[in-house]
């Protein structure tokens, strides 16, 4: 994963949320399979199970999505679920957001990566 | 008090499940020592966070127990594979008892199972038609709740919690190897099957 460690030194020198605008550096295909073993336990795309539904989730604010019960700071967060926010939030989600639910660390930089080109492959949020 | 009297109960309700009720005592016996090891230091957000963790766990069990629940009850599994969804069933159970336990230990409240039609549409249900559909429902559930808890340890204020998962993982983690076995699947050759 030789572009992880690109986009870590760039996001480091931008504030935070800010948009950057480079090259995926994430294997969708590879983060398709990640995205069910590491995230499906918790997650699907279209249905609110333990965690909030996901497709779309890039680009969508933080706690948004309808019908699912957050934790009151991600409701309250400002934050945007730009590729690098999600990239921050799966280091260390409750360092990032104090008082998420969300307790699960994706430690690979390159698997983050790999997850994240996937979810932002699915396209738009379907309300159910 | 009456939390240990109620889960008791709850064990005896279970009896049958000889193994699993042993597990749960013990993990229930390390309550106090739990409650204390998620504070330390760290202070109320880390108990806090160490609760809604927990909690999150949780819901992934009562997920799984009633995955298992509507797989017993399809009339899709023949045995031996029902009497293993019915094993492993109540390991679930176990681990959820264990969690609750943990949770209101820490001062928290349990959160509930949601209905079972939640569930039904949630986890896809319609679609599965034959015995190979449960067991790779239950593969994948398995899988994910195993990588699930190995996912959480590092984020724990208490390690002793961290260890809760940990041997929770391992039940997971051998119920995926049972039911690759079931389907035919081969195990994967790389190290690190799991996390
Ligand atoms: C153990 C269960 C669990 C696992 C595993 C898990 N999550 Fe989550 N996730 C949650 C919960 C619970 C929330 C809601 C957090 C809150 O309300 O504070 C959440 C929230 C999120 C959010 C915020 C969504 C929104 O609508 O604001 C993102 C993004 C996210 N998760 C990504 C992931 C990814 C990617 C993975 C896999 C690499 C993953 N999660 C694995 C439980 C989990």
């Amino acid at each position: 994963m030789k572009w992880a460690p690109v986009i870590a030194a760039a996001f480091l020198l931008l504030p935070a949320g800010a948009a950057i605008a480079l090259a995926p550096a994430g294997d969708a295909v590879r983060g398709a399979q990640l995205y069910k073993a590491r995230c499906g336990s918790c997650h699907s795309l279209d249905a609110n199970r333990v965690g909030p539904a996901h497709r779309g989730v890039v680009g969508r604010k933080a706690g948004s999505m309808a019908g699912y019960s957050y934790s009151p700071a991600m409701r309250a967060s400002r934050v945007v679920w730009s590729p690098q926010a999600i990239d921050r939030y799966l280091q260390n989600p409750q360092q990032m957001v104090p008082g998420t639910k969300m307790g699960f660390r994706l430690a690979d930089p390159g698997q983050r990566a790999d997850v994240i080109a996937y979810l932002q492959q699915q396209g738009r949020t379907v309300r159910k | 008090m009456t939390d240990i009297i109620a889960s008791r109960r709850t064990l005896i309700r279970s009896a049958g499940t000889g193994l699993l009720s042993v597990a749960a005592i013990a993990i229930l016996g390390d309550m106090p020592a739990l409650a204390r090891e998620a504070g330390k230091g760290n202070g109320v957000s880390a108990r806090q966070g160490d609760i809604d963790i927990l909690n999150v766990a949780l819901g992934l069990e009562h997920e799984a127990i009633e995955a298992y629940q509507i797989g017993a009850e399809s009339g899709l599994l023949q045995k031996p594979v029902l009497d293993l969804a019915v094993i492993f069933q109540g390991h679930h159970k176990g681990h959820r008892d264990a969690l609750s336990g943990a949770i209101r230990q820490l001062g928290g409240a349990p959160v509930e199972a949601h209905s079972r039609a939640d569930y039904i549409e949630s986890l896809g249900i319609a679609a599965i038609k034959n015995q190979a559909d449960v067991l790779k429902l239950a593969q994948a559930h398995e899988l994910g709740a195993a990588n699930a808890y190995i996912g959480v340890m590092p984020s724990f204020g208490g390690k002793e919690l961290a260890q809760v998962c940990a041997k929770i993982a391992a039940d997971e983690a051998s119920h995926w190897s049972l039911l690759t076995a079931a389907l035919g699947e081969p195990i994967p050759s790389a190290a690190f099957l799991f996390g």
